[in-house]
């Protein structure tokens, strides 16, 4: 958006502008970027060649994520996972290849591509785990979050906090906000199987939850309770 | 810490204080950012947003985690 800005600026900044916008790739990368991107974008042979060294090297990465999470899952195979890691190296070189020319050199080649496999793994997992479960989009019982053996100030004092949550999120939120908000922040939810059993993406999704926060921020800040001084004494 | 489960829970209710990117954004700038971490550089400094991010969004979280592990073991 500063370009556009520059660009008033007058003929000779405007070609300034424009060399500068260019991507500087082969200046700025590092020999083994360099010669990832030119191998990926060559034809016949050797592009095939690279193609098959790119999923090697997603694959890699998509089981190093697999192994990370396998604790998590105690539920599925051996073959089940490596299945996972496969089909999540396979959409991530498809969505390197697709991506190709967004890759400015901002960080090494393999560093780049590594973090779409990271994601299709991790995604792939996160609804695997909760393939077939409902998702609690209920509040569950509130008196969870309620410390047990207080001072009967401090319970008093904890009792109106959590009714003033409570309120804020029955009266201050959207039906939409409160079912992503108790879904993702109170009951734990990944944000991909909400996602995908909403028909949307993560990044809408955490759109909703963050504005679904600031509604309870506002409601809470209007209500005289000093949110910070909770919340720094973790 | 007088109501440590009230708190946690206040704080996945109420998210970041701080200004944070939405979960595209952080994912554009991931790669970025791991690598100034492994350099030991200020990456908060430079990719304002993303350690806020974090603390709000536990998906992005862990594949900062993930992708921050993979890369220092390549390099140590
Ligand atoms: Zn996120």
């Amino acid at each position: 958006m500063q370009v556009a800005t520059r660009n008033e600026m007058g003929p000779a900044s405007r070609a300034a502008t424009v060399r500068r916008m260019k991507p500087l790739v082969s200046a700025t990368l590092d020999a083994e970027s360099r010669e990832w991107i030119a191998s990926l974008k060559a034809t016949g042979a050797p592009r095939d060649e690279a193609i098959a060294r790119l999923h090697a090297l997603l694959l890699r990465a998509a089981r190093f994520e697999v192994a990370r999470r396998r604790p998590t899952l105690p539920h599925l195979r051996g073959g089940d996972l490596d299945d996972i890691a496969n089909e999540a190296a396979d959409d991530a070189t498809m969505s390197v290849l697709r991506r190709l020319d967004d890759f400015r050199g901002a960080s090494r080649f393999t560093t780049w591509a590594y973090k779409f496999a990271l994601l299709e793994a991790a995604v792939k997992l996160r609804r695997r785990a909760w393939q077939g479960r409902e998702l609690p989009l209920e509040p569950e019982s509130w008196t969870l979050f309620a410390s047990s053996g207080l001072e009967p100030d401090a319970e008093a004092e904890q009792s109106v906090l959590l009714r003033a949550v409570e309120q804020g999120i029955e009266d201050a939120l959207t039906p939409h906000q409160r079912r992503v908000l108790v879904a993702l922040a109170l009951n734990g939810v990944p944000i991909d199987v909400l996602a995908e059993r909403l028909g949307t993406n993560r990044n809408a999704l955490y759109k909703t939850l963050h504005d679904a926060r600031q509604k309870l921020r506002r409601h809470l800040d209007e209500r005289g309770f000093s949110l910070d001084s909770w919340l720094e004494e973790t | 810490m007088e109501h440590p489960e009230l708190e946690q829970a206040l704080g996945r209710l109420l998210g970041p204080a701080e200004p944070e990117v939405g979960c595209d954004a952080c994912f554009e700038q991931l790669d970025r950012y791991v690598e100034l971490e492994v350099a030991g550089a200020d990456a908060d400094a430079a990719l304002p947003g993303l350690r806020a991010h974090f603390d709000g969004c536990p998906a992005c979280r862990e594949e900062h985690d993930s992708l921050l592990a993979l890369v220092s073991g390549e390099h140590s």
